[in-house]
């Protein structure tokens, strides 16, 4: 290092290029990687559904599988299905967007998760016509963050097909047994409303669900030492299966008329 | 060539990063918790204490004395960005892991540390290789942590079983500390210990005696 790298010019210069040269290098990186970036986060959207909705066959590619899925949108305050969809619409982004989303009041928001989006997408599997798997995105907070899930129903809009997380950061080995592939064994076959009903009633207990106990069939076992984060989990099944969720839009597809 | 095999083998045991100058521990925590996570961080550590060294040094007789450190900065955090873009497109779920980590490697110690000692004042060359030897010492301990937390943990390696869960019908209960950050501490206390049995230098001298328990006061 000469005495005269301190000049005035020569700092100058130097920051200059070296700012041009790293920027020109890091959006190059950011812009070539792109595509591959967008097709991996797709690829596990995908995958996180299909795992929702117990779809698998190794033989099979994720895109080839999920062919069988219909996306559509659904409006949940008129429960109906609806195409005024923005281009690669992002529910999570339009939550906090002030015409796309809108923010819960503290009565209803018992997931906690401060704003909803309008819009949210729903995915279908039918056949013949038919509707036989249907699975819904759902959200809301545990213990340190965010859960981010789907809940795939058969087609009487009522039994648990499946229900999983890909997102969330809850204490590894307590709340983080979300995971567990024999606690998410725990969910097929349950019911989420009682009989007549659309008010959901499918949540944790604490402790093992007795199977002799009428009510068996809309419990689920709590988590051990994850008291917090199994709560957060019922808010959120409650949350969404309910009038601010997707009940109105269950009802109208019930009814035939969504 | 003798002095290139010292600066890439010295920071692996005699100088480690982590184990005798107690840099980077922060990440050591977080991204250990398996052997998989353990692996990419430290070949994306590898590749920013090596890339950052070699440019700094290219470019150290032109850098301006007085804003040096962010000249650095300007060229570490460029190259961890980089290498966070490579890791989200080719490694998606690993890189989903490591979250924030990676975009932290700017703040490691280690990577400045090393370009602000060896790099500003040696040849690229020797500092590409001082920058290798530098993140492979960080890699020992990061291997070797998410080793033993993975392996007592979760009853895996890599992913794979190797001690059968209690959960999963075996006959292992897994230590749920070793998933935990804090063990880490322990883990990589006990390498600190192990790597000062054989290395007797780095023992440092204490910097004060306990005084010894001579008076008998209450009986």
């Amino acid at each position: 290092m000469s005495a005269n790298n301190d000049t005035i010019g020569k700092t100058i210069t130097v920051t200059v290029l070296l700012c041009v040269v790293c920027s020109v290098i890091v959006s190059a990186a950011a812009v070539l990687l792109k595509p591959k970036q967008i097709a991996n986060k797709d690829q596990d959207r995908k995958s996180n559904i299909l795992a929702a909705a117990g779809i698998s066959d190794s033989g099979k590619t994720v895109d080839e599988l999920f062919a069988q899925i219909t996306t559509k949108y659904v409006d949940l305050e008129t429960g109906k299905f609806t195409t005024e969809v923005p281009a690669k619409y992002d529910a999570k982004k339009a939550a906090k967007d002030p015409v796309l989303g809108k923010a819960l009041p503290k009565e209803v928001d018992i997931a906690s998760i401060k704003y909803q989006a309008k819009v949210m997408p729903v995915y279908m599997v039918e056949k013949d016509g038919k509707l036989e798997k249907l699975i819904l995105p759902v959200h809301g907070y545990g213990l340190w963050s965010t859960l981010y899930g789907f809940l795939a129903l058969e087609g009487d809009l009522n039994t648990v097909v499946g229900f999983g997380f890909y997102s969330h950061a809850e204490t590894p080995g307590l709340g983080g047994e979300v995971d567990n592939p024999n606690w998410k064994s725990l969910w097929p076959g349950k019911e989420v409303y009682p009989q007549g009903s659309m008010k959901p009633v499918l949540g944790l207990i604490k402790g093992t669900v007795d199977p002799a106990n009428a009510n068996a069939k809309h419990q689920v076992d709590g988590l051990a030492g994850a008291t917090l984060t199994a709560n957060g989990v019922t808010n959120l099944v409650q949350f969404w299966m309910g009038a601010n969720g997707y009940a109105p839009f269950l009802s109208n597809l019930k009814a035939g008329g969504a | 060539m003798s002095q290139a095999k010292e600066v890439l083998s010295n920071p692996v045991f005699k100088n480690n990063p982590i184990g005798l100058q107690i840099l980077g521990v922060c990440s050591a925590l977080a991204v250990t918790s398996n052997l998989n996570t353990a692996m990419v961080m430290t070949m994306a550590v590898i590749a920013v204490t090596a890339f950052s060294n070699l440019f700094v040094s290219i470019i150290r007789n032109h850098i301006p004395g007085n804003v040096r450190i962010i000249c650095q900065m300007t060229i570490i955090a460029s190259l961890v960005i980089v290498v966070d873009q490579i890791l989200k497109a080719f490694a998606y779920d690993v890189s989903k892991q490591l979250s924030v980590f990676v975009g932290l490697i700017i703040t490691n110690c280690i990577v400045m540390g090393r370009a602000e000692a060896f790099a500003m004042k040696n040849p690229p060359g020797i500092s590409f290789m001082d920058g290798i030897g530098n993140g492979l010492g960080y890699g020992v301990v990061l291997i070797f942590v998410g080793f033993l937390r993975e392996l007592f943990g979760a009853g895996k390696l890599f992913g794979y079983e190797v001690l059968p869960l209690v959960n999963d019908g075996g006959w292992y209960l897994g230590n749920g500390l070793m998933l935990l950050p804090p063990s880490a501490f322990f883990i990589i206390g006990m390498f600190i210990w192990l790597v000062r049995t054989f290395h007797k230098d780095q023992v440092e001298a204490p910097e004060f005696e306990l005084a010894k328990n001579t008076k008998k006061e209450a009986v």
